[in-house]
């Protein structure tokens, strides 16, 4: 069969499974809507919890970026790991013996204020819409590639099934379909990785296989280190960023991931404190399945695509290279006209993306317009790497196939869980805890599906027409999410004299100090002024890593402040008491 | 013990907790995974630097054995303190 006819029997087997999911987990409370009821089991809310967090981009940018990164792209396996960490030790169990259902409830209720309140909402809706954009637009893109669908309609067919889930289930049926959906994508991603260890080294565990000999006895990564040398790039396992920007970065995605509002939400779910923390577990062990192939995937792929391309004539080039030209993930220009391809240090093209002309060249090759001077002839899109590697290594068409019902339920597992943080965030927080107090329960749940509803429909929008600044943005909104809700959240907890003015000051500056300095060395002003160059940083810090000088400027600030204004309420520091005690955390229902 | 004085020494004991886990977690991660990666890059653990290894093997494995070990950890002080719920 075909890889299309398999793609499709594989998306339609696991959207009907999905489907079948909703329809028997739907929500008739607001409990149920918001924190499925209540009593997930640790290993539900763990699969479900490790299928919300890793998104498209974990499933197809991220062995794709660390493969061209080396050593640099470390900074996301720590960070994206090491967050759960401080979630399990510093968050999760007192958020959920604290027993509402959002961040803004907690930080509204510890600060006493609603403008507090307010503040954490808007910071939990910037987060989430730039996070969601890019999640749509991953379902319309694996559409695209493996389906030849138009990417329009890949978003629609992708909003529509998330709809389904979302809107009849809320949490509760988000959590069991993301359940169905983990086991989808991690099985998507092991398959090929063992597969091609088992070519590349003859080891059967991806992790062991990384480390190992090829079959000229020499080791992978030093064979690896040798061939970048070779080819003018920095050596593989040394990267090129500064040691304190690694430590910058890997700091800020750390504290970001552990601050992200449908992360945190997650350990609502479970009936007891005790659950908070073993599921906290859970999640990691479940994600780092993925993190720790994701670096071995990189290694293989990285060797793959160098001794495959080096030096070759066009003309005797796999079929599966010339397949990614003509979706335009891979360009080539024979600059020195000799029918081979040079692939050394360099960017290939001026810009970012390859942009093609009509017609062939001399070899059959799609002609490019905006090709350098540079000796490198080849433009290789980075999530290649995981969406061409079963290719690449000749895998059977069922194997590609999964890869991109994997993608799928990598998207929209993590598309649903941020939506529904969207309309928790506008049905419970704003709606019925500031606008409408006196709202019954049936009547908060059709605002939450009303919301859910309209959320849907702007993040499609995103998707179809994606703005330019969301992908900046993404990887920011982890040093947003550092500077703002992490220290309030933490001082909240472990800081019983901290107040009102202390957090609501730390939370402003720090956020304040972390939009300026994106705006200034990443995005720009769009027709004032351009960003500013590296040489420029402060004390070298990348605009990814500033979210770690952005939040101790934060826990400064929050600390200063509440120790010059008045001590919190008595009931406020009862409060504070009380959710450091484990025992008596009932139903996340209270009101 | 009153009831409060039973709080303030359960919170004692999870900080000496938490500050062991994270001293760890630190280490692991920032230290031998980005501060000291060069020393330790002159090691080898099979085909791999040291250093490299813990940056993007090593520490993820020690992160969730962490996790674990805190919620052991925690269970047994919940019970010595008579905040377990079963």
């Amino acid at each position: 069969m075909s890889v299309q006819t398999w793609t499709w029997i594989l998306v339609g087997v696991t959207f009907a499974l999905y489907f079948g999911i909703a329809i028997w987990a739907r929500a008739g409370s607001t409990k149920d809507f918001y924190v499925a009821g209540g009593g997930v089991s640790p290993l539900a809310n763990g699969m479900a919890t490790a299928a919300d967090w890793m998104s498209a981009a974990s499933f197809i940018s991220m062995a794709g970026i660390i493969s061209f990164a080396g050593y640099d792209g470390s900074v996301y396996l720590m960070g994206w790991t090491g967050g759960y960490v401080l979630l399990a030790l510093l968050l999760a169990p007192y958020l959920r013996k604290f027993g509402k259902f959002t961040v803004p409830d907690f930080i509204g209720d510890r600060y006493y204020s609603n403008s507090a309140r307010t503040v954490a909402v808007i910071c939990a809706l910037i987060v989430s819409f730039t996070y969601v954009a890019g999640q749509m637009r991953g379902v319309g893109i694996v559409f695209s590639q493996f389906l030849q669908v138009d990417i329009t309609l890949g978003v629609i067919i992708g909003m529509a099934v998330v709809l389904v889930f979302a809107f009849l289930g809320g949490m509760k049926g988000i959590t069991y379909t993301q359940v169905a959906q983990y086991c989808v994508l991690i099985f998507a991603f092991m398959v090929p990785a063992i597969f091609i260890s088992i070519q590349m080294t003859g080891n059967i565990i991806p992790q062991v296989g990384m480390g190992g000999t090829l079959e000229d006895g020499t080791y992978l990564l030093d064979k690896l280190d040798t061939l970048h040398t070779e080819l003018g790039f920095k050596e593989y396992t040394q990267g090129s960023k500064s040691t304190w920007d690694v430590f910058a970065i890997t700091f800020a995605l750390m504290v970001g991931t552990a601050g992200l509002p449908h992360v945190i939400v997650r350990f609502f779910t479970v009936p007891k404190v005790k659950d908070a923390r073993k599921s906290a577990g859970l999640a990691l062990l479940f994600i780092a399945i993925l993190y720790i192939t994701a670096p071995a995937v990189a290694v293989f792929s990285r060797t793959n695509l160098i001794e495959t391309v080096r030096d070759q004539s066009y003309t005797d080039i796999p079929e599966w290279f010339k397949n990614w030209e003509d979706t335009g993930l891979i360009a080539w220009s024979d600059k020195n006209g000799d029918g081979k391809i040079q692939y050394v240090q360099g960017s290939a093209l001026v810009g970012k993306k390859p942009e093609f002309l009509e017609g062939r060249g001399v070899y059959g090759e799609r002609l490019i317009s905006n090709a350098s001077d540079a000796t490198n002839e080849l433009y290789v899109d980075r999530d290649i790497m995981v969406l061409a590697n079963p290719e690449i290594a000749g895998l059977p068409n069922w194997v590609i196939a999964l890869v991109a019902a994997g993608g799928l339920a990598a998207a929209l597992s993590t598309a649903a869980g941020l939506l529904l943080v969207i309309s928790t965030s506008i049905s419970h927080d704003l709606i019925k805890k500031q606008l409408k107090p006196n709202i019954s329960d049936k009547g908060e749940l059709r605002w939450a599906r009303a919301s859910i509803l309209v959320a849907i429909v702007i993040a499609g929008l995103f998707g179809i027409y994606p703005p330019g600044f969301v992908a900046a943005v993404v990887a920011l909104a982890f040093g947003l999410a550092a500077a703002s809700f992490f220290p309030a959240i933490i001082l909240g907890i472990f800081d019983k004299r901290m107040n009102k003015q202390g957090a609501v000051a730390g939370m402003v500056v720090g956020i304040t100090l972390m939009l300026g300095y994106m705006i200034v060395y990443k995005t720009g002003l769009i027709g004032i002024m351009d960003p500013l160059p590296p040489s420029d940083w402060w004390f070298g810090t990348s605009p990814e890593g500033f979210g770690t000088i952005a939040m101790c400027v934060n826990v400064v600030v929050s600390l200063v402040v509440s120790r010059m204004t008045p001590k919190p309420p008595k009931d406020v520091t009862d409060m504070v008491e009380n959710i450091r005690i484990p025992s008596g955390a009932g139903e996340a229902a209270q009101h | 013990m009153s009831s409060t004085n039973k709080a303030r020494a359960y919170w004692k004991e999870n900080i000496k907790y938490l500050a062991i886990l994270l001293s760890i977690w630190f280490v692991v991660s920032y230290g031998c995974g980005i501060l000291f990666r060069d020393a330790l890059n002159t090691i080898n653990l099979g085909g791999f630097k040291l250093g490299f290894w813990f940056a993007q093997q090593g520490s993820i494995y020690v992160f969730v054995v962490l996790i674990f070990v805190y919620v052991r950890l925690m269970n047994k002080l919940d019970k010595k303190y008579g905040y377990h719920e079963d």
